[in-house]
């Protein structure tokens, strides 16, 4: 018994002194942690600054001019949600919406698919010269200004454009037409400019990442009998998951908020047939001065970009774990 | 034990975040602060008790033109070289450039003289100077009532009639240019008379295999609404249209000539009499293309005319739109190369001598016809300089007569309200060209949007 309370003593002791230890130890830490917390914070203050002020406080401002109806000089009237109800109601408004979801076709499928086929066959002779070349050549366009690239395209397609010139010659002269005046083809005339540009970058990401995959597994593949098809996508296709959602994530949002292509090229025409929401959001902002209209679309464009976006990143994450 | 930890810290950073943009913000109405109202007065009543001038001391007016036309600068090359003491500082930007920062440069950059797009919604907002005082003292109020009254505003905001806000450096006018050697080709040697015509005209030319009309029409610019106002004006009322124009109450441009107008202009387009491409079509490219003898015609405006003497001399000739009936009277889109002053200006004592000097000067008036090929501003008996009557300008400034005497001057449609050109006329034009809409179809959908648009 006196034995017993002696232990039961003794533990109490060493508790007292095991909780002594741990809490100076705590507290030594914490204290550690606040004076690198406090170098931390100093040491991003100066970037995270900049951001809140020409980051956060744009969008915060852009949310608050939304409510309101505001010509951007005299003083403005609360509306409330008005603007937002107009962009359900106005055709116009919600049709740009939908040419920039066309878009995603030629901004960003099209150069995923192209850029992977590419890569592929790139690495097929990856130590020869020629695959530098080719790597250098297809990725040219993503170093041309936009601009530079809109008003280049603007004329290939033209009537008597390159485009049609190559038409004449294949005896195909009848199908020629001024590709980006047409109802018909402009929107897909501007989704191919968009996608030349953007080819490149895919393929140069998509082949950086097949570097990356281990060859003994290509090698394994072959002693177990694959094909190139087999190869493709049982190893390489899974393995580049991560790259491809990059590549998605960076195209979606070009074609999303594309402006300086469609602006070059046609300026929304003709009739509205090419009108984007970027493109619109200029137009009601300078010319048709409302700008808490064009604010409203600015933000219903940043939710519908993080809509299509953030899904993108989940899945990658999936991926990953 | 660390999650909930993360969380917390993520709660205090967005509302430390929040918290300091929400100051930056500073959460008041947009556009809280009215802008100062400087009335007339202020500016104006410098001149008080003699005639505004630019004085003796040195002055450097800061002026804002538009890129690509000579005009602006070479009058203000030749005043500083009259009045020594008076320099230009001078920014240039294109139009649309202009359109779009007017409100902004006037408030931010108050320049002393400046190229503006319509004036309405500029002097409905006050921050162009009320020009009525300077009228007065250099008698532009005798000046032929029609050069003025497009800039002016009244205190409703409707343009017309009211108080003076602008001036022209000249003002210029619409018609049809054509091609006098391919003219000859189909047997036209002499400008048509009557629309039926212009009609036959047309047909020879599309005959003869050529482009009748490679008229601009692509992106943001819809160039068939030169031909259809000049159609409008053929068959209806020069004032009707500028009441649509200036906002009148009850004003619409949906009326029964209009429809004559728009369906003879879709007569042309379905009988192939435009070019095929005319969607993809820029002015610029217009232009090199009758340069280069592809167009037989193009409908255009006299700002072009001393281009046209120099590139094509002896072979391009002028008409107005003629009359649907013979002996009827003519119309033409007539409009200032519109300048006004900053209601904040540092200047406008000396910038309004400018703007009278550029219309009564002589050698201003001579820079005006020979270097812009268009009329100058000022009264109908002031000196005119002597040009060639073979000239494309001659013939110009003869339409330009004619007009007057017709009393056919309109503003243009497509200035009506700040983005009905950019954002009714040329979409509708296009789809009109593309046989989307029909005459009817085109003028009420540019009814519906000028309603919404004014009325909102």
């Amino acid at each position: 018994m006196h034995k017993r309370s002696t232990v039961i003593q003794g533990r109490r002791e060493e508790d007292a002194v095991a909780r002594f230890t741990t809490e100076s130890r705590r507290r030594a830490l914490s204290a550690r942690r606040l004076r690198r917390g406090g170098l931390a914070l100093a040491l991003v203050a100066p970037a995270a600054l900049a951001y809140v002020v020409f980051v956060i406080r744009p969008i915060v401002m852009t949310v608050q001019y939304s409510f309101y109806e505001w010509n951007g000089v005299t003083p403005s009237t609360w509306v409330g949600l008005a603007n937002y109800v107009e962009l359900f109601h106005n055709p116009e408004l919600s049709g740009s919406i939908v040419h920039a979801f066309e878009l995603i076709i030629f901004f960003s499928f099209v150069p995923v698919a192209l850029g992977l086929f590419t890569a592929n066959a790139i690495r097929g002779f990856a130590t020869s010269r020629l695959a530098v070349v080719s790597r250098t050549v297809l990725f040219l366009p993503q170093i041309i200004p936009l601009v530079a690239a809109g008003i280049m395209w603007s004329w290939q397609m033209s009537t008597d454009g390159l485009v049609n010139q190559v038409l004449r010659l294949l005896g195909l002269g009848r199908v020629g037409r001024a590709w980006l005046g047409d109802f018909n083809t402009a929107l897909p005339a501007v989704g191919v400019i968009g996608a030349w540009v953007l080819f490149g970058l895919c393929m140069l990401l998509l082949l950086a990442g097949m570097t990356k995959i281990d060859p003994a597994l290509y090698e394994a593949a072959r002693v177990d009998g694959a094909g190139p098809f087999r190869e493709f996508f049982a190893i390489t296709l899974p393995s580049l998951r991560q790259e491809i959602v990059v590549c998605l994530t960076v195209t979606v949002i070009a074609a999303l908020a594309s402006f300086d292509i469609v602006y070059i090229a046609t300026q929304g025409g003709p009739g509205n047939s090419t009108l984007v929401p970027g493109l619109e959001i200029y137009y009601l902002a300078f010319f048709q001065r409302e700008v808490g209209m064009a604010s409203a679309l600015a933000v219903a464009l940043m939710v519908l970009v993080l809509a299509v976006v953030v899904p993108l990143q989940l899945i990658n994450r999936e991926g990953k774990s | 034990m660390s999650r909930p930890r993360f969380a917390q810290r993520t709660t205090f950073t967005a509302t430390v975040l929040l918290g300091s943009v929400l100051t930056l913000a500073a959460c008041s109405s947009p556009g809280g602060t009215a802008p100062t109202s400087k009335s007339a007065s202020t500016s104006s009543s410098s001149f008080a008790g003699g005639a505004p001038s630019c004085g003796t001391a040195p002055v450097a007016l800061s002026t804002y033109i538009e890129t690509g036309f000579p005009v602006p600068k070479d009058l203000s090359d030749e005043f500083t070289k009259q009045y020594p003491n008076v320099t230009f500082n001078i920014r240039e930007d294109q139009f649309a450039v202009i359109t779009q920062n007017a409100p902004r440069v006037l408030v931010d950059d108050p320049p002393d003289l400046m190229r503006l797009p319509q004036v309405s919604e500029l002097a409905k907002d006050g921050l162009l100077l009320n020009l009525d005082p300077y009228a007065k003292a250099f008698g532009w109020d005798k000046w032929p009532a029609s050069q003025l009254e497009q800039m002016r505003v009244n205190s409703s905001g409707g343009r017309g009639d009211g108080s003076l806000y602008a001036m022209g450096l000249n003002f210029s006018m619409t018609g049809v240019f054509y091609n006098k050697e391919l003219a000859a080709k189909f047997g036209m040697t002499s400008a048509p008379t009557t629309l039926a015509e212009l009609d036959a005209d047309l047909k020879k030319a599309k005959e003869a295999g050529l482009t009748p009309a490679a008229q601009f029409n692509g992106g943001a610019t819809g160039g068939l609404a030169f031909p259809l106002q000049g159609l409008m004006a053929a068959y209806g009322d020069a004032s009707a249209i500028n009441s649509w124009i200036y906002q009148k109450p009850g004003a619409t441009i949906d009326t029964a000539t209009n429809t004559q107008a728009a369906e003879h202009l879709k007569s042309w387009i379905d009988a192939g009499y435009f070019a095929s491409d005319i969607n993809s079509i820029d002015y610029a490219t217009m232009m090199s293309r009758f340069i280069d003898g592809k167009s037989v015609f193009i409908f255009n405006g006299d700002w072009e005319s001393g281009t046209l003497d120099a590139k094509m001399a002896g072979n391009a000739g002028f008409f107005l739109m003629p009359p649907a009936t013979a002996g009827g009277k003519f119309g033409a889109m007539s409009a200032p190369l519109t300048y006004g002053i900053s209601a904040k200006a540092k200047h406008p004592d000396c910038a309004a001598f400018f703007l009278n000097w550029v219309a009564t000067n002589d050698k201003a008036r001579t820079i005006d016809v020979q270097v812009g090929g268009s009329h100058p501003m000022g009264p109908a008996d002031a000196f005119m300089p002597s040009i060639d009557a073979s000239t494309v300008t001659a013939q110009t400034l003869a339409a330009g007569a004619q007009i007057g005497a017709d009393n056919g001057a309109m503003d243009f449609i497509a200035n009506a309200t700040g983005a009905i050109y950019a954002k009714s006329w040329t979409p509708n034009l296009q789809k009109m060209d593309a046989g989307q809409l029909d005459a009817k179809g085109l003028l009420s959908a540019v009814q519906g949007d000028y309603q919404s648009e004014i009325g909102g």
